[in-house]
């Protein structure tokens, strides 16, 4: 027989309520029991929103969609932490075998402003999109593109250009970072795409366009406490911050505009 | 269109030059016009967002619509294992001709010659496309692109970004509908669900959304519709598929006159973990790269409870080494999962639920070293461990087959058009290339093959040969269906009675992966179809909503979604029972060969099965008409499959 834990625990949770972006919003309390220590924390969220269902009290919104961890939807802070306890992983991933019978947990929305909460721990985060839109991409209209291998890029451009484009969107980041910057955010898809030759032609206006659509949606600035990096479900380098500061500081020297 | 056989447009010839040819008959619109006409997209993933990006690049206003609040979350993100193509780089034999060939094989000799032709010409284009937005593909150290062989096939024509192409790509496609939403090209509208679509005068003129975050109802118009919403996978409530992924969209357009084509056509992967308690909500794939260092087993006798470490060599019954000694661990996906399930079904099932068997890799660890093991899989091993807290280095695995993806879907021509002019279909959603069951790594490249390289020339081809009528929003068509919408609305916000959605639609799971799964017969789905009208019936009246419908409220969004899967359930009910063949992953076990194998019938079912909605009298009852294509093989002759 597999060796599964079937263990359960009870829990006593405080989460987040808020009607909408202008509500005050407050904690309930609600008492979680019997919960398998195999569930996934949202599961155990979905048992929560049935019993309240079933009470006819109202669910608690969250935003969930992969439950793989690779879809950068849900957004939850579990006691002080985005994504909870665990190091590069995502609330969906996160196991209620990392909790103790007993214990308090409390569940807040990401909080920022440029993320406003839509309700409970559903918060906005179309600010991000909005960065991309200013120039995360290359433009390159379909039909454009020559042959796949007529441009070799070296391994290791290849390899570092993954990792920083290995960013789920998530916002974690900015959840956990003191003045609620995006700078990991944004620096990850500006190095990658510095990375790769396709890349080049519009490298400096793309970090002066990233960063100033930054700027204007009220993220606040980056003080290299390296937090961000730390929630990071990806694990995205703070080197990627250093390599947007340069590239940016190169742009803005080179300004023709 | 009448009764009988439906007309896939295909164009003559050679099929070398089908594409070619057609591409050169197809009507174009002046470029100054362009910008005169407008697209709705819906959906965001591979197809959707390709699609709004090139046909906003060509001058069309686009409008793109999402149920998430990006694009970027889209469900094609998920995809691991990568994406085919034809340029045989490692120079192996590879071809368009071949890629052409296994993909019809694969799909049992149930696809449409001429689109999966084409699927493999545009594979090339793709991986093109995609490095040129900075596609971060894995690349030897000679700076060039890397391939892996997957799936069986005996070449290497995989383009893989380690275990996340489909992220990387849709980072890509996200990217190009970025650069268009900000240059003003393309309206995107995220968090945004369509609930119905809108025919004025036979042709698809619109769609009525819900905003999920405030309740609003909006109608939208253009001058065509196209649908890029996914797969249906989520009728079996468990699934590898994301929680949002759903039927609505696509059943609304069918309920609207478009034809569903072989509805029954479901993928079963079968190497995922398995579910561990009736809380569960989603299943999650192991790569199946796994097989080949895994060795698949059960115990040889039934209820043995023993600690498979526990359990002595001769004690074990590697089933598929046994069964198919030449493939072995590696036989096809179907044929893997049908297996699995009959080793449960004789109560040789292993772990706490009895649903599981074994993925063992410890002959190939002490024949390897754990450091070679670990290198090939260490991060798959680590997301086993992280969700079972099992050690797969120390025990076997346990696996058990899940839902993964769905081949039919809306029928649709050589032109992506439905049945109902004006409305395309792309991606998963519509029934297309993948015939019977899918090879793996092709789900990309069909998404972004339709969303690049086949719409922009077929909508072009649609606008300028039809005349579009001018209408507006205030048109008789959109009240009536935004009036369906509300009706439909207010009907879910009343219901009070002591089911909750999620208990409904986890026993329409039940029935569905027990009756419609990997295996079925007449009985089996004639009872389900009894049991699927029931519970339709027990949902209207016990079913439980709390709250409204003008805020953010996932019940009501769940409930609407729910209540179309209790519909499509029953339609793919009828769609196995009435292709009394088995061919790829519908498995019908009156229809086998003496060694258990899928047994097709030729004769009688080389054709699509396109089902059109005929009466809804708004009770429980609901009727379906079957229509044909006939399916011709004039390049790859079937032939029965063998593994043996």
């Amino acid at each position: 027989m597999g060796g599964t834990s079937e263990k359960t625990i009870n829990l006593k949770l405080k989460i987040w309520k808020q009607n909408g972006p202008d509500d005050k919003g407050h904690f309930i309390e609600h008492e979680a029991k019997s919960v398998s220590t195999d569930m996934s924390f949202l599961e155990m969220m979905d048992v929560v929103n049935e019993d309240l269902v079933k009470a006819g009290k109202s669910p608690v919104e969250f935003d969930h969609d992969c439950r793989e961890g690779i879809c950068g939807a849900c957004s939850m802070v579990i006691n002080g932490n985005p994504h909870g306890p665990d190091t590069a992983t995502t609330t969906c991933q996160l196991h209620m075998r990392r909790f103790q019978d007993g214990q308090t947990v409390v569940i807040e929305p990401f909080r920022a402003r440029a993320f406003p909460v839509v309700r409970d721990l559903v918060v906005d985060r179309s600010a991000f999109d909005r960065i991309i839109q200013a120039g995360g991409f290359i433009s390159v209209n379909t039909g454009n593109a020559q042959d796949a291998n007529a441009l070799p890029v070296p391994k290791v451009d290849a390899d570092e250009a993954f990792a920083s484009a290995a960013c789920i969107g998530c916002g974690a980041c900015v959840a956990v970072c003191k003045n609620a910057s995006a700078n990991l955010f944004v620096s990850a898809k500006i190095t990658h795409l510095g990375l790769v030759p396709q890349g080049q032609a519009e490298r400096d206006e793309r970090a002066r366009n990233m960063v100033q659509q930054m700027d204007q949606e009220g993220f606040g600035a980056c003080t290299n406490t390296g937090a961000c990096s730390a929630a990071c479900p990806k694990e995205i380098s703070l080197e990627n911050i250093a390599q947007m500061n340069k590239d940016f500081l190169k742009a803005s020297l080179k300004d023709r505009s | 269109m009448s009764n009988g056989t439906l007309n896939s447009n295909c164009p003559a010839g050679d099929i070398q030059s089908r594409w070619d040819n057609h591409k050169f008959s197809m009507k174009l619109v002046n470029p100054a016009n362009k910008r005169k006409h407008s697209v709705i997209v819906v959906g965001t993933g591979l197809a959707g967002a390709s699609a709004s990006a090139s046909m906003a690049e060509l001058g069309y206003k686009v409008k793109a619509f999402t149920i998430l609040d990006s694009p970027r979350r889209s469900h094609s993100i998920a995809a691991q294992g990568g994406i085919n193509a034809a340029k045989n780089y490692p120079n192996d034999g590879d071809s368009i001709y071949r890629l052409f060939y296994d993909t019809v094989k694969g799909g049992d000799f149930r696809a449409r010659e001429s689109n999966v032709y084409r699927l493999a010409q545009i594979s090339n284009n793709i991986i093109d496309q995609c490095v040129a937005q900075g596609v971060p593909f894995a690349r030897d150290y000679g700076g060039l692109l890397a391939n892996r062989s997957f799936g069986g096939a005996q070449v290497s024509r995989t383009f893989y970004a380690r275990g996340q192409t489909g992220q990387q790509l849709l980072i890509g496609a996200y990217s190009a509908l970025s650069r268009q939403v900000g240059l003003g090209k393309v309206d995107l509208h995220t968090r945004k669900e369509m609930l119905d679509l809108v025919v004025v005068n036979g042709k698809a003129r619109g769609i009525i959304t819900r905003d999920v975050t405030t309740g609003k109802i909006e109608r939208h118009l253009a001058d065509a519709v196209c649908l890029a919403t996914g797969g249906y996978g989520n009728v079996y409530f468990l699934s590898t598929n994301a929680m949002n992924c759903n039927v609505t969209a696509s059943w609304r357009a069918h309920k609207k006159g478009a034809y569903f084509a072989n509805p029954c056509f479901t993928q079963i992967h079968p190497t995922c973990i398995p579910r561990s308690g009736d809380y569960q909500s989603k299943l999650t794939l192991m790569s199946e790269s796994l097989r080949n260092d895994g060795r698949v087993w059960v115990p040889k006798e039934k209820g043995d409870h023993r600690r498979p470490n526990d359990i002595p060599e001769e004690e074990r019954d590697y089933y598929l080494e046994r069964i198919y000694p030449s493939f072995g661990n590696l036989v096809p996906r179907d044929v893997a999962s049908r297996q699995a399930k009959f080793r449960v079904d004789e109560g040789r099932g292993v772990g706490p639920t009895g649903e599981a068997v074994y993925l063992d890799f410890l002959s190939a660890i002490k024949r390897d070293g754990e450091k070679a093991i670990s290198e090939k899989y260490g991060n798959l091993f680590q997301m086993y461990e992280k969700i079972t807290d099992e050690n797969p280095y120390k025990v076997p695995m346990r696996i058990y087959p899940a839902v993964h993806y769905t081949m039919g879907g809306l029928w649709v021509d050589y032109n992506l058009q439905s049945n109902l002019p004006g409305l395309h279909v792309l991606g998963e959603a519509n029934f297309s290339d993948h015939g019977a069951n899918r090879l793996g790594a092709s789900a990309l490249m069909q998404g972004l093959a339709d969303g690049y390289f086949v719409i922009p020339y077929t909508i072009g081809n649609y606008i300028a040969s039809n005349t579009i009528e001018d209408v507006t929003v205030d048109h008789e068509a959109f009240k009536e269906a935004e009036s369906t919408v509300r009706h439909r609305l207010d009907k879910i916000v009343a219901m009070n009675g002591s089911t909750t959605v999620d208990e409904i639609h986890r026993e329409l799971g039940n029935i569905m992966w027990n009756h419609v799964g990997m295996s079925r017969t007449a009985s089996g789905l004639k009872e389900a179809i009894e049991k699927i009208q029931t519970l339709r019936e027990k949902f209207w009246v016990d079913g439980k909503i709390v709250g409204e419908a003008n805020y953010k409220n996932a019940e009501v969004e769940k409930a609407g979604r729910v209540a179309d899967f209790l519909e499509l359930g029953e339609l793919m009910a009828m769609d196995a029972l009435t292709r009394e063949e088995s061919c790829g992953g519908h498995f019908r076990e009156e229809h086998q060969t003496p060694e258990n194998e899928a047994k097709r019938d030729d004769e009688n079912f080389t054709h699509v099965a396109a089902w059109e909605s005929t009466a809804d009298n708004g009770g429980n009852k609901i009727e379906w008409q079957r229509h044909k294509e006939e399916l011709d093989f004039e390049y790859v002759q079937p032939t029965q499959r063998s593994y043996k």
